[in-house]
C-alpha cells in the first residue's frame, strides 16, 4: 500500500492555516475578528499564519477604516483556491487508496 | 509521515470550519416551540376577545374594513412578535454560548440581513393594506413574507429552515384565496407548524 504524499502543500500542514483557507473557501471575505473567533487562536498566532499564506499569494489582504478603526479583510486568491482544491483532492485520494 | 486518521481528521476539520463559518447553527428548536405557543395564544385572543373573525363574506366587519378593535389587534400582534423574537434571541444566544460561539457573529448577521429584506418589504405592504382597510389580507401576507424570509435565511442556517419557509408560503398563499380562513391558516402556520418544527429540530439537533 503505497501512498504518495506529493502534492500536499506545506502551507496546509498547519491546522490554523488549513482553517483559514477552509473558512475563506466558503466566504467571499472575512475580517480578522471573525477569523479569530472561528479558529480560537491568539492575535499574534493568527497574524503569523496569515502572513505565511499571504507570502504564498494564497490570500489577499485589503486594509480599510471603518469608523476610524482599522478593518482588514481577507479573501482567497485564484492561486489559493486552486492550491486548496488540489489539497482536498490529494487528501481524498490518500483516504480512498487506503480503504 | 502522517497517518490515515490524520488525513481524515484534516478533512473533518475543513468540513466543520466551512460549516461553522458559513452557517448559523445555533438556532434553537425550543424557541420555535415557544413562538408557536405565543402565536396560538395570540390567535385565540384575537378571535375570542377582539372579535377578529374574517369568516363570513360581505357583512363581516373585518371584510368591510369596519373592524373596530384594530389598535388592540395591532398591539397584540406586536406583543406576540416581541415575545417570539425575544425568546428566539435569548435561546439562540444560550445555545451559541454552549457551542463556544458568539451569537452575534458574521454568520448570524448575514442571516438576519437576508431575512430582513422580505420582512421589511412585507411589513410595508401590510402597513399599506391596514391603512387602506384591507384587513382580510394581513394574516396571509404575513405568512407569505415570513416564509420568504425563512427561505432566504435557510442558505445561512439549517437546510430544514427552507421547508419551514415553503410551508409558511404555501399557507399564506392559500389564505389569500380562502380569505375567510385567514386567521385559521395564520394559527396553523405560526402556531402549529412552529411547534411541530421546533420539536423536530429539538429532537434532531439538540439531544
Amino acid at each position: 500500500m503505497k501512498v504518495s504524499i506529493d502534492g500536499l502543500h506545506k502551507a496546509f500542514e498547519n491546522r490554523v492555516r488549513l482553517g483559514i483557507m477552509s473558512a475563506l473557501a466558503v466566504n467571499d471575505t472575512l475580517d480578522f475578528t471573525s477569523l479569530k473567533e472561528y479558529l480560537d487562536v491568539t492575535d499574534g498566532n493568527l497574524a503569523t499564519h496569515i502572513k505565511k499564506l499571504e507570502k504564498e499569494e494564497f490570500i489577499d489582504v485589503k486594509k480599510s477604516f471603518i469608523d476610524n478603526k482599522p478593518n482588514t479583510k481577507y479573501s482567497m486568491t485564484a492561486k489559493g483556491k486552486k492550491a486548496f482544491e488540489d489539497h482536498l483532492k490529494v487528501l481524498e485520494n490518500i483516504i480512498k487508496s487506503q480503504k | 509521515m502522517k497517518e490515515e486518521q490524520d488525513y481524515i481528521r484534516d478533512i473533518a476539520e475543513i468540513r466543520s470550519m466551512m460549516e461553522r463559518s458559513s452557517k448559523f447553527l445555533s438556532l434553537s428548536g425550543l424557541a420555535g416551540i415557544m413562538a408557536g405557543v405565543y402565536a396560538l395564544a395570540g390567535a385565540w385572543v384575537a378571535h375570542v376577545y377582539l372579535g377578529f373573525k374574517p369568516d363570513g363574506v360581505g357583512d363581516s366587519a373585518v371584510y368591510n374594513g369596519q373592524y373596530s378593535n384594530l389598535p388592540q389587534l395591532m398591539l397584540l400582534a406586536v406583543v406576540v412578535l416581541i415575545l417570539a423574537i425575544g425568546t428566539a434571541v435569548f435561546l439562540s444566544a444560550k445555545k451559541a454560548q454552549k457551542r463556544g460561539e458568539k451569537a452575534w457573529n458574521t454568520t448570524s448577521k448575514r442571516m438576519v440581513a437576508h431575512m430582513s429584506v422580505p420582512l421589511v418589504a412585507g411589513g410595508i405592504l401590510i402597513s399599506v393594506f391596514i391603512v387602506k382597510g384591507l384587513l382580510i389580507l394581513i394574516a396571509p401576507l404575513s405568512l407569505l413574507f415570513y416564509g420568504l424570509a425563512l427561505y432566504n435565511a435557510s442558505k445561512f442556517s439549517y437546510e430544514d429552515v427552507k421547508f419551514l419557509g415553503m410551508i409558511q408560503m404555501g399557507l399564506g398563499l392559500l389564505g389569500t384565496w380562502y380569505t375567510g380562513y385567514g386567521l385559521l391558516f395564520w394559527a396553523i402556520g405560526f402556531g402549529v407548524v412552529h411547534i411541530v418544527y421546533g420539536i423536530y429540530m429539538h429532537l434532531r439537533y439538540e439531544r
